[in-house]
């Protein structure tokens, strides 16, 4: 058995907070830059000059890259041969998102009651708390910044299994032209197949985790990924929705086996400023 | 690229000049509000009490910033999605305010109410939070202090960018670029 302090847990994640607020992944960095070189619209060059900008600004002064320093989603992939000590683990990562949007200044968001509305946690807690138990004795927590402009416009749907992967395609596409213009394109588009109604949400979610251009193991999946991300920068939606040919940087699908009755589909759009960081303990 | 200074509140002139797809760069006062101020808003005007201040002439901004690091004036303060304060526009509009900046698409609802009231929706550069707090020189909390993130703000901007989205003759940025491509 390997121990780790609770303690040790909440310094990490909180590094991971101020961290992914602040500084954008260069893979999502590298894909706007090249999106700028290649985009024909004006109006989408001058936004994505203006949010390489905006990322370059934010890691120099240490500025939240946005005002929506989002809802904290953390999953934890925890080696079975791990003993937490000191506090239990979802604590210890509540304990981290708090010390983390305090001392980096980023915005509480946070309402206690989803329908009452009149209180905020006030220190962005409590976090989305994924836990996935694997072999090992390693302790790893990837950290997801997720705004609710892109999370808003994200959806599931039960397809009737006779829909097929033409059902899917026209679920993905339809949701990215009727809301991708609102979730701060260009997107990362995560997509979840299979399993039951949340498990392919988790999964969509899980997908946007994925490096940019890393595409899936699965031949099939990752000749999908493709497909779909041409159609979806076939729409013109472009940069913010000003039109343009830069609408998704990445479609990251995962899949799961499934019911003979089910085809669950979820999407889930990740926006522009797609901010998260990972740390192994 | 070419951007048109302007000065808020806008004059009657200023409003009739803009049409869908200019962009602009905004110079002047900003009433910065969002969800829950718009719903204590919007009550209030239905009720036809006294506004904690006035709106008449005022440009909305939907934003809910990040605090302030030591130094400065605002924290990043980019725009939040418009069309959840699509319910209260009438409202609004009624008071008299006249400009909105925010991001995304709205409600055919809302355009027709700005051409009715001489209005105009820019939309501004979402996500770009960081960038945007340098064009914020001044704040102060005008109401609703309780609300934290979501009180609201009276900003001093200077050359704001923005792009004029629904402008006050029903034009449309998004359907004319849906339409040219």
């Amino acid at each position: 058995m390997r121990r780790i302090e609770a303690r040790t847990v909440s310094e990490k994640v909180a590094e991971l907070a101020v961290r992914a607020n602040y500084f954008l992944p260069d893979d999502v960095l590298s894909a706007l830059r090249r999106a700028e070189e290649q985009e024909t619209s004006e109006d989408g060059r001058f936004v994505l000059a203006k949010l390489i900008e905006n990322a370059e600004l934010a890691a120099k002064e240490h500025l939240p890259l946005c005002q929506d320093t989002g809802v904290a989603v953390v999953f934890v992939t925890l080696g079975a041969e791990v003993v937490i000590t000191g506090g239990s683990l979802p604590e210890a990562i509540n304990e981290g998102v708090a010390k983390g949007y305090r001392e980096g200044y980023l915005r509480a968001s946070i309402l206690a009651d989803p329908l009452r509305r009149d209180r905020n946690t006030g220190d962005n807690t409590p976090a989305v708390i994924h836990i996935e138990i694997v072999p090992g004795d390693r302790l790893v927590i990837d950290f997801l910044v997720k705004g609710a402009g892109s999370e808003n416009m994200s959806s599931v749907a039960m397809l009737a299994p006779a829909e097929g992967i033409n059902g899917v395609k026209r679920f993905i596409l339809s949701e990215v032209a009727r809301k991708g213009a609102s979730a701060c394109p260009p997107l990362i588009i995560g997509v979840g197949i299979g399993g039951t109604m949340e498990l392919a949400s988790t999964l969509a979610k899980r997908a946007l985790l994925r490096p940019i251009g890393k595409r899936s193991e699965d031949e099939a999946i990752s000749a999908l990924e493709e497909e779909l991300l041409l159609l979806v920068n076939e729409l013109g939606i472009g940069p913010l929705g000003l039109g343009g040919r830069t609408t998704a940087l990445a479609v990251n699908i995962e899949t799961h086996p499934c019911h003979i009755a089910s085809l669950p589909v979820a999407v889930n759009l990740g926006c522009h400023s797609h901010r998260h960081q990972r740390v192994v303990i | 690229m070419n951007f048109i200074p302007i000065e808020s509140p806008f004059s009657e002139e200023t409003i009739s000049l803009l049409r869908a797809g200019d962009w602009v760069l905004i110079s002047g006062r900003l009433i910065a509000a969002r969800d829950a101020a718009h719903k204590l808003l919007s009550e209030m005007i239905k009720e036809g009490k006294d506004l904690p201040f006035e709106l008449k002439g005022e440009t909305i901004y939907y934003v809910g910033p990040t605090p302030p690091p030591p130094g400065k004036v605002i924290g990043s303060a980019g725009p939040t999605t418009s069309s959840r304060m699509d319910p209260y526009m009438l409202s609004f509009l009624q008071a008299g305010a006249r400009g909105f900046i925010g991001k995304g698409p709205r409600s055919p609802r809302v355009r027709e109410l700005l051409s009715q009231f001489k209005g105009v929706y820019f939309g501004t550069l979402g996500g770009a939070g960081a960038l945007l707090s340098k064009y914020i020189k001044d704040k102060e909390v005008i109401a609703f202090p309780h609300l934290g993130p979501e009180a609201v703000l009276r900003l001093k901007v200077v050359d704001f960018p923005a792009v004029v989205i629904y402008d006050a003759f029903g034009g449309d940025l998004f359907e004319l670029r849906r339409r040219i491509d």
